[in-house]
C-alpha cells in the first residue's frame, strides 16, 4: 500500500529515510520520484544527495547545517508543495538485446524451468513496457518491473562471480542490466550492445529512475557489427 | 612508484551527488586523516591522498615535495630513518619514501603539497576500483607509476608543521564505536539489540572497502519479518544483519542494499572505521543524536583550531 504520509526512519546523524509505502508498484514509486523532483525544485540549505529507491528516498545531509527536526520540517512544507508541481514525462528508452547463446547463458535454464520455449520467453520479454524503479547495486544497473508472471524466476542459486557488461538479467518479478563487469545472481537471458554507464557523461547513466524501457530483440551479426 | 604495497589507491572526501545513478561515494575511508595530511602540506582539505592499506608502498621522489603521513602506523621510514607521522617533512629530489607495515591502524594517508593532478571524474579524484573509474586509470597504484603535483614548490614552507599529537584518535586492537540505533532497529527483537550492544565483535578477514563483516553473537529479528527488505539508499557507517545475523558495517563502496539495518555509526566516528583490521575487537555504545553532534562538533573544532593555528604562523 501507498502511504498516506510519509514515514521516517533515521539513519545515524546525517540521513534520513523517508518511507512513500511498504511494496514494489508503479504507483508507490511515482510518488517517491514526485518528492524527489519537489525537492530538487527547492534547494535546501545542507542537504548533501537524495538517492530514491522503489519505495522510499535516502535524504543524506549535513548535520554541521541543518538539524534533523529542522530538515524534518522543510520536507513537510515540500509536500504540501507537491499538488502545484508540474512532473515532466519519463522518457522511454529502447534496448536492443541479442538473446541467448553465448549472450544468454541462463535463456536455456529459465526456458525448462517454465516449460516454455526460448521463442515465447524472448517474445514476453520484449512485449512488455518496463518502468525503472531505481539505479543501484552498481553505476547504472536498472531494476526495473513488472516481468510478466509467466516469467517471473527464483535467482541462481550459485551467483556469478562475473557477468559481462550489458548483460540483460530476470528475477522474480524484475529484469535488469549489469552496466559494467561484475558479480551478481540474476538470470542472464541476453546481451546489449548498449552503454548503460560512462562515467564521462552527464548524466553518466542511460537510464533514469522513472524511464520507460522496451527491449527489441536483434540478431548476433546486428549485436557484433553495432556501433560503439 | 616503486612498490605499490598490498592496495594503495588515489582518494579524496568522495563522490557526492551521484547516489541516485548508483554511483557511491568511494574516497578516504578515514577522511580525518586525510584532512589534517592535506593541511600539514597546505593543500585544500578535501585534495586526493594515497590512501595505504597494511603494508608495502615505496615511492621516489622526482622533485622537491612537502609530504605528509597520517592515519595507521605503517613505521614510514625516509631513506634510512624512521619518519615522524602527523607532521609535515620535505622530500629532496632522490629520496625513497616507504612502509615497512603495519604497527597500529590499517590505513594511512600520504599527502603531497600541490596535491595529486588527475582528471576529475563526476566531481572527486576517488578511485572506483570496482568500476574502473577515477584516480589513475580506476585501478590500485602499480610499480612504475608517476604521481605528478601541481606547483610542489610552493608547499615547501610547510616543512615541519605538525599536528597535536593528543588530538591524534588513539588506534588498539579494541574500538568502540558510538551507533544511533536504526533505521530499521524496530524490526529486531529487544533481545537482538542487547546482543548487539552488550557482545563484542570480531572484524573478519573478509573486510575490504566495500565493508567491514563483523563475527559474534548472533543478532536475533523478529519471527515475523523476512530475511531481507526492498532495497533502499545507503550509507557508510550503517551496520546491516544479514540472515545469518552477523553484522557487516558498510563502507563506501556500497550505495544501495536490502538487508535490515540496526544501527548507524555516527559521523564523529566514521574515520575509526578505517582503522579497524582483521582480528581487531568491536564494541558499540548507543548514544542520542546529541551526543552525535557534540562529537562531530569537537571534531570539527580541533581541525578548525588547528588551520587557525596554521594561518597565524
Amino acid at each position: 500500500m501507498s502511504y498516506q504520509n510519509p514515514r521516517y526512519r533515521i539513519m545515524g546523524d546525517r540521513a534520513l529515510i523517508l518511507e512513500l509505502g511498504d511494496e514494489i508498484s508503479p504507483e508507490v514509486n511515482r510518488r517517491v520520484r514526485e518528492l524527489v523532483l519537489t525537492l530538487e525544485e527547492n534547494p535546501l540549505e545542507g542537504l548533501v544527495e537524495i538517492v530514491p529507491t522503489y519505495r522510499s528516498l535516502l535524504i543524506i545531509y549535513d548535520p554541521l547545517k541543518i538539524g534533523l527536526a529542522a530538515l524534518q520540517h522543510r520536507i513537510e512544507e515540500f509536500q504540501k508543495k507537491i499538488e502545484g508541481i508540474p512532473i515532466p514525462e519519463p522518457k522511454t528508452v529502447d534496448i536492443p538485446v541479442v538473446y541467448g547463446g553465448e549472450y544468454g547463458p541462463d535463456l536455456e535454464w529459465v526456458s525448462q524451468y517454465h516449460k516454455i520455449s526460448r521463442e515465447e520467453i524472448i517474445r514476453l520479454h520484449s512485449g512488455s513496457t518496463y518502468q525503472v524503479y531505481m539505479i543501484g547495486f552498481t553505476p547504472g544497473f536498472p531494476y526495473m518491473g513488472e516481468l510478466p508472471q509467466r516469467l517471473a524466476t527464483p535467482r541462481r542459486e550459485t551467483p556469478r562471480t562475473v557477468i559481462p557488461a550489458g548483460s540483460v538479467a530476470i528475477a522474480q518479478r524484475q529484469t535488469g542490466i549489469y552496466p559494467v563487469e561484475s558479480p551478481g545472481g540474476w538470470q542472464i537471458i541476453g546481451r546489449t550492445p548498449l552503454k548503460l554507464f560512462d562515467s564521462t557523461q552527464s548524466p553518466p547513466t542511460l537510464l533514469e529512475m522513472g524511464d520507460r524501457v522496451r527491449f527489441s530483440p536483434i540478431e548476433d551479426e546486428e549485436f557484433e557489427h553495432w556501433p560503439r | 612508484m616503486l612498490a605499490p604495497g598490498l592496495l594503495s589507491t588515489i582518494q579524496d572526501r568522495g563522490r557526492f551527488g551521484y547516489g541516485r545513478y548508483g554511483v557511491p561515494p568511494s574516497g578516504a575511508i578515514d577522511p580525518f586523516s586525510l584532512r589534517v595530511a592535506n593541511l600539514l602540506v597546505d593543500n585544500p582539505e578535501d585534495e586526493a591522498c594515497l590512501e595505504i592499506t597494511l603494508l608495502g608502498l615505496k615511492v621516489r621522489a622526482l622533485t622537491d615535495a612537502a609530504i605528509a603521513v597520517t592515519g595507521a602506523d605503517l613505521q614510514p621510514f625516509l631513506n634510512d630513518e624512521p619518519l615522524e607521522m602527523w607532521r609535515s617533512h620535505v622530500l629532496k629530489k632522490g629520496d625513497i619514501l616507504s612502509f615497512k607495515g603495519v604497527k597500529s591502524g590499517c590505513r594511512s594517508y600520504l599527502a603531497i603539497g600541490g596535491g595529486i593532478s588527475l582528471p576529475v571524474v563526476m566531481g572527486s579524484k576517488s578511485t572506483n576500483i570496482s568500476s574502473k573509474f577515477g584516480g589513475l586509470e580506476g585501478r590500485p597504484l602499480r610499480g612504475g607509476d608517476i604521481l605528478h603535483s601541481e606547483a610542489p614548490r610552493f608547499h615547501l614552507l610547510a616543512e615541519g608543521r605538525r599536528f597535536p599529537q593528543g588530538w591524534v584518535p588513539p588506534y588498539g586492537k579494541e574500538w568502540r564505536l558510538k551507533v544511533i540505533f536504526g533505521p530499521q532497529d524496530d524490526q529486531f527483537t529487544e533481545r537482538g539489540k542487547e546482543t548487539f550492544i552488550g557482545s563484542a565483535y570480531q572484524v573478519s578477514p573478509q573486510t575490504d572497502r566495500t565493508g567491514i563483516r563483523l563475527a559474534g553473537a548472533v543478532i536475533e529479528r523478529r519471527p515475523e519479518v523476512g530475511e531481507s527488505i526492498i532495497s533502499e539508499g545507503v550509507i557508510s557507517g550503517t551496520i546491516q544483519v544479514p540472515g545469518d545475523g552477523q553484522p557487516i558495517i558498510i563502507l563506501v563502496e556500497t550505495v544501495t542494499g536490502g538487508y535490515r539495518k540496526i544501527a548507524t555509526v555516527i559521523t564523529a566516528d566514521l574515520p575509526l572505521l578505517g582503522q579497524l583490521r582483521p582480528g581487531d575487537t568491536v564494541r558499540f555504545k548507543q548514544v542520542s543524536l546529541d551526543e552525535a553532534s557534540q562529537a562531530l562538533g569537537e571534531m570539527e573544532e580541533r581541525i578548525k583550531r588547528f588551520k587557525e593555528g596554521l594561518s597565524l604562523s
